[in-house]
């Protein structure tokens, strides 16, 4: 049996993201990362929590933050979440074609986020001042909020780059563990997302 | 022919699956909606913080075994390593806000 024929079956295996040593390997190896990428954002959250307070001035969470861009953007971020649940779904099923169009789709969600996200900083910094270096507040949240959005961008990258490179090849065992790989990261930052929102944004108003 | 009749159930079974990650998008949703109407109706704070706290949790568990199928067999690596990133996380945040406790 060559190796070509032992990565492009006839019929998929129903893990395909895991029917190689090559892909148990990159499974296991990429929830240990984001087991560090936990506590990173911990320390993140963490410094943000005891700074959140040191506003030198009135730039306050309460005066700055709008509700209403944040839920666009959790909705933006929570919908891309599924998005990419279908592109997974359609990859179990041995369906590139769908696959690349979910992963499209969620590409596009993920864009707007940072789009919006790219206005609310720029809004803070030319509306209000309020900058990095304002004060120990603006550190903090420029450096969490930003993080997450860095990650964001990492993201739609390694999925465009996925589905760039893979789209004459189609579906094989050598890159369904790098498409369902870059699909768990995607919902990684969705969860640091729920956090955000709910720390950083929904507390600071209230 | 036994790898088709194979081939269908794997099928079914996937798109039972979808199912049920809809069902926890449409719960995700719901409750990213009951966090921000809590917010804006004026309730006292020390009621909504805990319950804003509680609903993140809930989704993110509804993230990670559902929309990352933590909670499907083969996973017990992958669950050892994030509740060790989890206990090393609360440590974390523990020892950040004990800090400027008073």
């Amino acid at each position: 049996m060559s190796q070509d024929h032992t990565l492009n079956p006839e019929v998929m295996p129903s893990e395909p993201e895991k029917a190689t040593l090559e892909g148990k390997n990159k499974f296991l190896g990429f929830w240990f990362f984001l087991g560090g990428e936990t506590v990173l954002f911990a320390s993140l959250f963490g410094t943000y929590l005891a700074l959140q307070g040191s506003t030198m001035g009135d730039n306050t969470p309460e005066k700055l933050f709008g509700l209403g861009l944040v839920f666009i953007m959790t909705m933006l971020l929570l919908t891309s979440s599924l998005t990419s649940v279908y592109a997974i779904y359609h990859m179990k099923n041995n369906d590139f074609r769908k696959m690349q169009l979910w992963l499209g789709i969620t590409v596009i969600l993920g864009f707007t986020f940072l789009g919006f996200e790219i206005y609310e900083f720029y809004h803070y910094i030319h509306g209000y001042e309020f900058t990095f270096r304002s004060s120990a507040f603006g550190s903090a949240f420029y450096t969490l909020v930003g993080f997450h959005g860095g990650h964001v961008l990492f993201g739609l990258l390694w999925i465009v780059t996925l589905m760039v490179r893979n789209a004459k090849r189609g579906l094989n065992l050598y890159n369904a563990p790098k498409f369902y790989i870059a699909s768990l990261y995607w919902h990684f930052i969705d969860v640091v997302w729920v956090f955000i929102f709910t720390v950083v944004y929904l507390m600071g108003v209230i | 022919m036994a790898e088709n009749t194979n081939l269908d159930y794997q099928k079914k079974k996937n798109k039972e699956e979808m199912k049920q990650q809809v069902i926890t998008f449409a719960l995700m949703i719901v409750f990213t909606i009951i966090a921000f109407a809590m917010v804006l109706s004026d309730l006292d704070k020390l009621f909504v913080v805990p319950i804003l706290f509680l609903l993140a949790v809930v989704q993110v568990i509804f993230q990670l075994y559902y929309f990352m199928h933590m909670s499907h067999k083969g996973h017990e690596m992958p669950a050892f390593m994030m509740y060790g990133g989890i206990f090393a996380a609360f440590l974390t945040l523990l020892g950040l806000t004990v800090l400027v406790w008073w």
